[in-house]
C-alpha cells in the first residue's frame, strides 16, 4: 500500500525523471544545432527542483516513503538542493564548451545529466540497500556515457573505458560487502540493520568483513588513495564540462551515501570503520597533496587536489563517535557536510574558468595556458585565486571555514590520535598552499605567452560566474548561515 | 559603527574601489583616490587616541557582535595601551606608502594601491581583533595582498620571494590554528582572547600551546634561525612592500607574543624564557655581525630588522615594566625607521636601480637634501639620542641589566654593532668623492619624495625628543600584563 506521503517524499525525483523523458522527447523535434529548447528546459526543471527541495529542506520535515525505502529528511533536501544548482551551474558554464566540441550532435547532454542528477537525488534519499545501489549505477552509468560523449576523441574515450572498469569493479565491491552485511543481518533496510548491528547478537568477523568492501565502494565514489587511480585520469581525459559534472554534484551523493551507510546504518560499528577511514585520509591527505605538485596539467592538478580534499572530508566523518560516546558526532558531521558543500562551490568557481578559457580547437587545461590571466581580465584571474586561496584553506575564504571546523570537530574530541591526525592536516595544507600558489603565481606574475584574443563570454556564464566566485568569498566572511543548516540538518537526521 | 571598525573597513572598501575602477588609464584618478582612502584611513584613527583613557588596562572601543554563532566566534574588537600605538602606526605608514608609490609605479596601478590599502585594514584587524579567528583570519588574510605586491611588483627574483614569505609564515601559523582549536575546546567552547588568558592550563599544555604559537610569531618577528626569509624577501619586495614589511608586518609576530603566548601560557614563558633570550642575544650580536659584511643596501636593512627586533623579543623575556615597554617603544621606532630606511634606498633605486653599496659613493655631492634625510635615519637606526631609536634600546637594555648583568652587556653590544654597520654603508654610500657617472647624473628628491621623508623625520625626531605619549599609553597594559604573567596558571 503506497501513501500519499511516499509520494510527496519523491516529488523531486518524480519531476527530474519525467522531465528527463519530456527533453529527450523535444529534443528530437529541435532541428537547431544550438539545442536552445532542451537547454532552457533544463535549465528551468533544475531551476524547479532547486526551489522544490529547498522549500522540502525548509519545512524540517523528515518523511519515510515506500515503506522506508526511501527518507526525505532535511539534510537530503538541503544536498539535493545543492546538487540541483551545481547541476544547473555546470550547464550554463559548460553551454559553449559542448556546443563548440560537437557534443550537441543529439540532446543527449541534457538528458543524462539530468539522469546523473536524478541518481545523485537517490542515493542521497536512499534508505535501503538496494535503492542506494541504484541511485549509484544510475548515476556511474550517466556518467560513463558523458565522459564518452565526444566518440571521436580517442582521450575521452580511454578515460571512459578506464572509468567504466574501475566503476564497475567499485560497484562489485560495494555489492558484495552490501551482501554479506545482508546476509549477517537479515535485512536491507537501514533501520533494521542498525538494529540488528546494535544488538550484539551477530558475529563481528563478519559484519567488519562487510564494511571493508563498503568502506572500499565508497572510497572509490569519494576517490581517495588507494581507490583515487580514476581520479586523474578522468578529470584530465574527460571533457571539461563532463569533468565538472562528475567532479561537482556526485561528491554530495558520496558524502551522503556514506551518511547513510556508515551512520544510519552501521553506526554501531564506528569503531571499525573510522580506523578505516583514518588510514584513507591520511593517504589521501598525503599522495594527492604529493602528487598535485608534479602536475602541469591544471585539470589533473585539480584532481589531485580533490584527492587531498575529500581526505578533509574523511576527517570529518571519523571524529564523530568517541570511545562509543556519539555526543560529537552531530559537530563532526555537519563539519564534513560544510566541508563537502565549499567544496563543490570552490570546485564550480574554478572550472568554470577553466571553461571559459577554452575556445575552439583549444583546451586550456595546462597550468601554463593560465598565464598572465590578470593582465587579460583581472576579473575572472580574481575568481580563481578567490578559489584556489580557498582550496588552499586561506581566510577569508570559505575553504578557510571548511578546514576550520573539520580541525575543530578533530581537536575537539580531545583524543590524542585525532589531535595528531589534525596536525598532520595543517602540515599537508601547507604542501597543498604551494601547488594552488604556483597557478596564482603563473597567472600573476607570468606574461601572456602569445597574444590571444579578448575572453568572450555570453552574458549567463559571466554573471553566474561572478555570483560563484563572489560567494567563495562572502561565504568564507559569513559563514554562519551555512553552518547552521548544515547542523540543523545533520542533528535531525541523527535524531531519527 | 565604531572608531575601529571605521579604521579597519575604511582602507578596505577604498582598496575594493580601487580594484574595481580598473584600467591603467585611469591612473592618476587611481592615485589619488588611494590617497584620499589612506588619509581618510588615518584620520579615523586619531580619536582612538583622542578618546584613550590612560591609565587604564581595560580594553577600550570595544566592539562585539555574534559572528559565527555555530562557533561562538564574535566580531570582537578592542585596543589597550599595547595595540593602539601600532593601529596608528599601520595607518601612517600606509599614507606614507601611498605617496612612495606615486610615480614608480606604472603597471597595474589600481592593483598596486588596492593591495596596500587592503593590507592596511587588514593588520588594524589584527591589532584590534579580541576573539582567536578573528584575529587568525585578519594574520592570514595579510599574506595574499603582501604574496601579490612581491610576485607583481618585485625584482627579479620575485618569484622565489613571494613563495618563500608566503610558505614560510603560513607553517607557522598553521600550528597556531590548532592550538587556537584547542583553545577553545579547552575552554568549553570560546574563541575569546581574555577567557583564554584567564583559563588554567596543565604545565604540558601550556608548553605545546607556547611551541605552537612560537612557530607563527617567530617566523613573523622573525627569531633566529628562521629569519632567513626576510632578507630574501626584502631583496626582492618593491620598496613599498618592504617599508610595510619591516615597518608593521614583522609587528604582527611580536604582538602575537604579547598578546597570546605571555598571557595565555605565563608558566612556560618564564619556563623557556632562557631559550627566548638567547635567540634574542643571537639575533643581535650574531645577526647584527652578518649586516655588517652586506653588499647589498636592502640586505642590511633587512639584517639589521632582524637585529632590532632580536632587541624587542628579549625585551619581552625579561619581564620587568623597562623591558616590556622599552620593547614596545623599539616597535613603534622601529616601524618608523625601518619604513624610512628602505624608502630612502628605493629613492636611490629608482634613479640608479642598484642596490648594491658599490654602486654608490659620494651621493652627498649631488643629492645634498637627500642626504641630510637619510643621515637622520641612519641616526635614528644606530640609536642615537634624541631619535626615535634611542628610546626602546636604552630602555631595553636598562631591563636587561637588571635582569642580569651580563645579558643587558650582550644586548648593549647591539649599540656598538648598529653603529658600525649603518654608519660604514652610510660613509660607503653617501660620503667621499662622487664614484661614478649614476652618481653625478642623480637628481635630488622632489617635492613629493620631500613630504614622504619629511613626514618620517618628523615623527623619527618626535618619539625621540618626547617619548612621554607613547610610555604614558602603554603604561597600565603594561604593568597590568605584568601583573597577570607573574601569576602562574597551573592547576
Amino acid at each position: 500500500m503506497i501513501d500519499k506521503f511516499s509520494w510527496i517524499a519523491v516529488y523531486p525525483e518524480i519531476v527530474l525523471l519525467v522531465m528527463a523523458c519530456v527533453i529527450a522527447l523535444v529534443d528530437l523535434l529541435d532541428r537547431g544545432g544550438r539545442r536552445t529548447a532542451a537547454y532552457v528546459l533544463s535549465v528551468l526543471t533544475l531551476a524547479a527542483v532547486a526551489a522544490l527541495t529547498a522549500m522540502y529542506a525548509r519545512d524540517g520535515r523528515t518523511v519515510y516513503g515506500f515503506g522506508g525505502m526511501v527518507v526525505s529528511d532535511p539534510m537530503a533536501n538541503w544536498l539535493k538542493c545543492f546538487a540541483a544548482i551545481a547541476t544547473l551551474v555546470t550547464l550554463v558554464y559548460g553551454r559553449p564548451y559542448v556546443r563548440d566540441r560537437g557534443m550537441l550532435r543529439g540532446g543527449e547532454w541534457f538528458v543524462l545529466s539530468l539522469l546523473a542528477l536524478l541518481g545523485t537525488f537517490v542515493m542521497i534519499s536512499g534508505s535501503n540497500f538496494l535503492v542506494l545501489y541504484l541511485g549509484l549505477e544510475l548515476l556511474t552509468l550517466a556518467s560513463y556515457a558523458l565522459v564518452a560523449l565526444r566518440r571521436d576523441h580517442a582521450v575521452s574515450l580511454e578515460a571512459s573505458m578506464k572509468y567504466f572498469v574501475l566503476g564497475a569493479m567499485a560497484s562489485g565491491f560495494l555489492l558484495y560487502g552490501l551482501s554479506m552485511i545482508y546476509g549477517a543481518t537479515g535485512t536491507l533496510d537501514l533501520a533494521g540493520v542498525v538494529k540488528a548491528v546494535g544488538s550484539g547478537q551477530i558475529k563481528h568477523q563478519v559484519l567488519v568483513f562487510g564494511l571493508v568492501f563498503v568502506v572500499s565502494g565508497l572510497a572509490f565514489k569519494f576517490g581517495v588513495v588507494p581507490f583515487h587511480m580514476w581520479i586523474p585520469d578522468v578529470y584530465q581525459g574527460a571533457p571539461t564540462a563532463v569533468t565538472l559534472m562528475i567532479g561537482a554534484a556526485p561528491k554530495l551523493a558520496a558524502f551522503a551515501m556514506s551518511i547513510r551507510l556508515l551512520v544510519e546504518g552501521l553506526l554501531p560499528l564506528a569503531v571499525d570503520w573510522q580506523q578505516m577511514l583514518a588510514v584513507l585520509a591520511v593517504a589521501s591527505l598525503l599522495i594527492g597533496n604529493l602528487a598535485a605538485i608534479a602536475q602541469t596539467n591544471l585539470k589533473r592538478m585539480l584532481a589531485y587536489s580533490t584527492i587531498a580534499q575529500m581526505g578533509f572530508v574523511l576527517l570529518g566523518l571519523l571524529s564523530g563517535v568517541v570511545d562509543g560516546n556519539v555526543a560529537p558526532a552531530a559537530n563532526a558531521y555537519s563539519s564534513a557536510m560544510f566541508y563537502v558543500i565549499s567544496y563543490v562551490l570552490t570546485t564550480l568557481a574554478s572550472f568554470g574558468i577553466i571553461l571559459l578559457l577554452s575556445r575552439e580547437g583549444f583546451e586550456s587545461e595546462e597550468i601554463a595556458d593560465l598565464a598572465g590571466l590578470n593582465q587579460r581580465s583581472p576579473l575572472y584571474a580574481g575568481i580563481m585565486a578567490v578559489c584556489l586561496f580557498s582550496l588552499a584553506g586561506i581566510p577569508p575564504l570559505v575553504g578557510f571555514q571548511a578546514k576550520l571546523s573539520v580541525l575543530q570537530a578533530l581537536v575537539s574530541t580531545g583524543q590524542p590520535l585525532l589531535i595528531g591526525l589534525a596536525v598532520f592536516a595543517v602540515m599537508m595544507s601547507l604542501v597543498g598552499a604551494f601547488y594552488y600558489l604556483r597557478v596564482v603565481k603563473v597567472m600573476y606574475f607570468d606574461a601572456p605567452v602569445e597574444q590571444v584574443g579578448p575572453i568572450v563570454a555570453p552574458l549567463d556564464v559571466r554573471a553566474v560566474l561572478s555570483l560563484n566566485g563572489l560567494l567563495v568569498l562572502v561565504l568564507g566572511i559569513l559563514p554562519g548561515a551555512l553552518m547552521t543548516l548544515c547542523a540543523n540538518a545533520i542533528v535531525k537526521m541523527l535524531a531519527t | 559603527m565604531g572608531w575601529l571598525s571605521l579604521a579597519i573597513w575604511t582602507p578596505i572598501v577604498f582598496g575594493v574601489l580601487l580594484l574595481a575602477l580598473g584600467r591603467d588609464d585611469q591612473a592618476p584618478l587611481v592615485r589619488w583616490i588611494a590617497l584620499i582612502g589612506s588619509i581618510l584611513g588615518f584620520l579615523v584613527t586619531l580619536p582612538l587616541y583622542g578618546g584613550f583613557r590612560l591609565g587604564s588596562a581595560e580594553m577600550q572601543f570595544v566592539e562585539r557582535a555574534p559572528w559565527i554563532t555555530r562557533f561562538n566566534v564574535n566580531y570582537h574588537l578592542g585596543v589597550d595601551g599595547i595595540s593602539l600605538w601600532f593601529v596608528l602606526l599601520t595607518a601612517f605608514i600606509t599614507v606614507i606608502v601611498v605617496i612612495a608609490g606615486w610615480e614608480v609605479i606604472q603597471r597595474k596601478v589600481n592593483q598596486y594601491m588596492a593591495a596596500f590599502l587592503i593590507l592596511s585594514g587588514l593588520m588594524i584587524g589584527v591589532f584590534s581583533a579580541l576573539d582567536g579567528v578573528l584575529f587568525y583570519v585578519f594574520f592570514e588574510a595579510t599574506l595574499i595582498p603582501m604574496y601579490l605586491i612581491i610576485g607583481i611588483w618585485g625584482g627579479p627574483n620575485k618569484i622565489y620571494a613571494a613563495f618563500k614569505f608566503f610558505l614560510y609564515t603560513l607553517l607557522g601559523s598553521l600550528l597556531t590554528l590548532v592550538a587556537f582549536v584547542y583553545l577553545y575546546s579547552r575552554s568549553g567552547g570560546s574563541f575569546d582572547i581574555q577567557t583564554w588568558q584567564a583559563m588554567p592550563l596543565s604545565a604540558t599544555a601550556q608548553t605545546l600551546i607556547f611551541f605552537a604559537l612560537f612557530a607563527a610569531f617567530a617566523v613573523k618577528v622573525p627569531m633566529w634561525p628562521v629569519h632567513t626569509w626576510l632578507p630574501d624577501v626584502h631583496v626582492e619586495a618593491p620598496t613599498g612592500g618592504s617599508a610595510v614589511l619591516a615597518a608593521i608586518m614583522l609587528k604582527l609576530g611580536a604582538y602575537g607574543f604579547l598578546r597570546f603566548s605571555l598571557p595565555i601560557a605565563p608558566d612556560a614563558a618564564h619556563e623557556w624564557s632562557g631559550l627566548m633570550i638567547g635567540l634574542s642575544l643571537i639575533a643581535v650580536i650574531y645577526v647584527g655581525l652578518v649586516a655588517l659584511v652586506q653588499q647589498d643596501m636592502k640586505k642590511l636593512v633587512a639584517y639589521s630588522s632582524v637585529a632590532h627586533m632580536g632587541f624587542v623579543t628579549l625585551g619581552f623575556f625579561i619581564f620587568n615594566d623597562l623591558g616590556i615597554s622599552g620593547g614596545l617603544v623599539q616597535m613603534i621606532a622601529h616601524g618608523f625607521v625601518s619604513g624610512a630606511m628602505f624608502l630612502c634606498i628605493g629613492v636611490l633605486y629608482d634613479r640608479v636601480h642598484s642596490r648594491e653599496i658599490s654602486s654608490y659613493g659620494g651621493v652627498v655631492n649631488t643629492m645634498p637634501k637627500f642626504t641630510a634625510f637619510a643621515l637622520l635615519f641612519a641616526m635614528a637606526n644606530c640609536g642615537l639620542p634624541a631619535t626615535a631609536g634611542f628610546v626602546g634600546e636604552w630602555m631595553v637594555i636598562l631591563g636587561a641589566v637588571k635582569h642580569n648583568f651580563w645579558i643587558g652587556l650582550g644586548a648593549a653590544t647591539a649599540l656598538i654593532l648598529g653603529a658600525a654597520y649603518t654608519l660604514w654603508m652610510f660613509k660607503r654610500v653617501y660620503f667621499g668623492p662622487v664614484a661614478n657617472d649614476d652618481v653625478r647624473q642623480l637628481t635630488d628628491i622632489n617635492a613629493r619624495e620631500f613630504l614622504m621623508l619629511a613626514l618620517l623625520a618628523v615623527a623619527v625626531l618626535g618619539m625621540g625628543l618626547y617619548p612621554k605619549p607613547f610610555t604614558d599609553v602603554m603604561d597600565a597594559s603594561v604593568q597590568n600584563l605584568l601583573a597577570h604573567v607573574a601569576q602562574s596558571k597551573l592547576n
